[in-house]
């Protein structure tokens, strides 16, 4: 079912939840800023307008579901989940201070609205592919939304997962690999160099589309081609994106991944973004 | 004790065959290692609800985890040492911290597969799994036991690790002998010495009472056959009424059974405790029998300290 969101909709609710996300890791003075951009129009994309999911009720067992395997970057799902109404917008100056629904990592029973506490890298996948499994077993018609980080994919278990997803033929299995070439301590070419990724989940037996992961109306269009084609072959969606997307100073920047911005960064950044905002009104 | 033979492994596949025509959520998610663990029965009666992951631990946790967030009641079944080891991090992210319905069911705990040497045996699995909040750790004595145990623990809406062995032992219990999670079995009840053991050793520890009635000396034997939730009020009682408790697990004594005994003696202030386990050491390819006669798990040992102790 469609929402009713225009692509032009979806772009600028993209912004307003990265100027959520800059907001709540400038509060908190910690979290991971440079994933959550890169991520974010896929997220805007999957709950704004793909996803199934009903606020009210958090765990409504026809949902389609949503792991955020790369869990650090959860500000850009608790933003999303914010603006549908799973909790209230002031929740999202808790973020990561004592007793907040909001974990530096997400919490399944602290948080409503996440499938699945993640945070641990590589292990997000094979609980989607659990997931899709049930699905099928139950003869639901969900779908489920798995979001990986490039770097992530070093970690063996992804791999694992996904000849598990190729057995049970789960095509209501859609992982989106946030190719932002980036990792931790270096580029993913420096630390450890994939080859092509695509190449590889199609191996593995994915039916796979690369696209640019920062626009809105290709990533529309392939979550359709992806929900269409039910031929029996988990979907892999590899988006090439920017870490940092959308805040000048953080594109592409390793510094940018796990650093809150001070104050002064802090203002350049939500302008920048409004202007973004401005630009599309 | 009978003299009919028969291994806790076998318990689990008669049960969970009977548990999964009861219920379709409950699934197996087995890591090619099925045929060991005694799923096939389970797999040939339950196709739908069965699930085989390939030589994919980690992915096996994760799997079962995703399926019982919408409502599955998955056990994952492999060899203790890889069940909780090779996949622990999993357990402790994705099944624990979470508190999902996820039951691990591991045959060949302890040094019980023998032969395979140290890379199969398995002596660190009950301390390093008990240490994880929301986890539930059990071990049981014989065939009967073991069905119980499987049956609570399915019943019960959280994570389970049950630990299961290889060899055919005697049973002890019958079909009507009743097993609750976190109760401890008091086998025999005697004034001189309690001995608390689980799994394979309360074999050893019933014959050893036997041993020690010849002698005088009065011995009550207990199964512990949950590790975690520790029957504390059973070892209080096993403090003010005796005071002497020897402990017997194939398990490392650091951690495991005797450990989690101790740490209940050493809170009331009063009793003395002997551990009787794997010495801090790994195995090696041998007769079952001869690996616990290298770190003292054997009835004369068992006689022995309770000798000493009076």
């Amino acid at each position: 079912m469609m929402k009713d969101f225009s692509i032009r909709d979806l772009e600028k609710q993209c912004i307003m939840l990265k100027k959520e996300v800059i907001s709540m890791i400038h509060t908190a003075k910690s979290g991971h800023p440079g994933g959550s951009l890169s991520a974010a129009d896929f997220v805007t994309a999957c709950y704004f307008k793909e996803m199934k999911v009903d606020p009210k009720n958090p765990r409504w067992a026809d949902r389609d579901r949503f792991v955020l395997s790369k869990g650090h970057v959860c500000p850009i799902q608790y933003a999303a989940l914010a603006e549908l109404g799973f909790f209230d917008k002031s929740v999202l100056a808790t973020l990561r201070k004592e007793g907040s629904p909001l974990q530096g990592h997400p919490s399944m029973n602290k948080c409503p609205g996440i499938d699945i506490s993640t945070g641990s890298l590589g292990q997000g996948l094979a609980c989607a592919v659990g997931m899709a499994i049930a699905g099928k077993a139950d003869k639901k018609d969900y779908d489920v939304y798995a979001v990986l980080g490039d770097g992530e994919c070093d970690e063996g278990e992804i791999w694992e997962a996904v000849g598990t997803a190729h057995k049970y033929q789960l095509d209501n299995l859609i992982i989106f690999v946030d190719v932002n070439g980036l990792q931790l301590d270096g580029t993913t070419d420096e630390i450890l160099p994939h080859i092509d990724l695509g190449k590889k989940f199609e191996a593995f037996g994915c039916d796979v589309y690369n696209i640019d992961g920062h626009n809105m109306a290709e990533i529309v269009a392939t979550l359709e081609k992806c929900k269409a084609d039910r031929n029996g072959k988990p979907k892999c969606i590899c988006g090439k994106t920017v870490k940092g997307k959308g805040v000048s100073y953080m594109e592409n920047q390793l510094g940018w991944h796990g650093v809150a911005p001070n104050d002064e960064e802090y203002k350049i950044a939500m302008d920048e973004l409004d202007a973004q905002l401005a630009a599309l009104n | 004790m009978s003299d009919q033979l028969k291994a806790t492994r076998e318990g689990f596949g008669d049960e969970i065959v009977e548990l999964g025509k009861a219920n379709k959520n409950i699934c197996v998610v087995d890591i090619d290692i099925g045929k060991s663990c005694k799923t096939q029965a389970f797999r040939k009666a339950l196709p739908e609800q069965y699930y085989n992951v390939g030589i994919a631990e980690q992915n096996g946790a994760g799997v079962a985890a995703g399926m019982a967030t919408c409502g599955k009641i998955p056990f994952v079944v492999t060899y203790a040492v890889f069940g909780s080891e090779r996949m622990l991090e999993m357990i402790r992210q994705e099944i624990c911290y979470p508190k999902l319905n996820v039951k691990i069911a591991c045959s060949h705990g302890g040094l019980t597969p023998a032969n395979d040497g140290a890379s199969h045996q398995c002596v660190e699995d009950l301390g390093v799994l008990r240490t994880i909040p929301n986890m539930t750790v059990i071990m049981p004595a014989d065939y009967y036991s073991a069905r119980k145990l499987v049956a609570a623990a399915a019943a019960y809406d959280g994570p389970v690790y049950l630990r299961f062995t290889r060899d055919a032992i005697p049973v002890i219990y019958d079909d009507s002998t009743p097993f609750e999670i976190g109760k401890a079995h008091m086998i025999k009840d005697g004034k001189d010495v309690a001995i608390i053991a689980n799994g394979d050793t309360v074999r050893l520890a019933i014959t050893a009472a036997e041993e020690l009635a010849k002698k005088g000396i009065d011995a009550r034997v207990v199964d512990m056959h949950t590790v975690k939730p520790l029957d504390v009020d059973c070892v209080k009682d096993c403090i003010d009424k005796i005071g002497k408790i020897i402990t017997v697990e194939d398990h490392n004594i650091l951690n495991g059974l005797g450990s989690a005994v101790c740490e209940v003696v050493a809170e009331a202030g009063k009793g003395i405790v002997k551990r009787i386990g794997v010495q801090d050491q790994f195995g090696q390819s041998a007769p079952y029998e001869r690996l616990l006669a290298m770190n003292g798990i054997t009835v004369e040992n068992i006689v022995a300290t309770a000798e000493a102790l009076q």
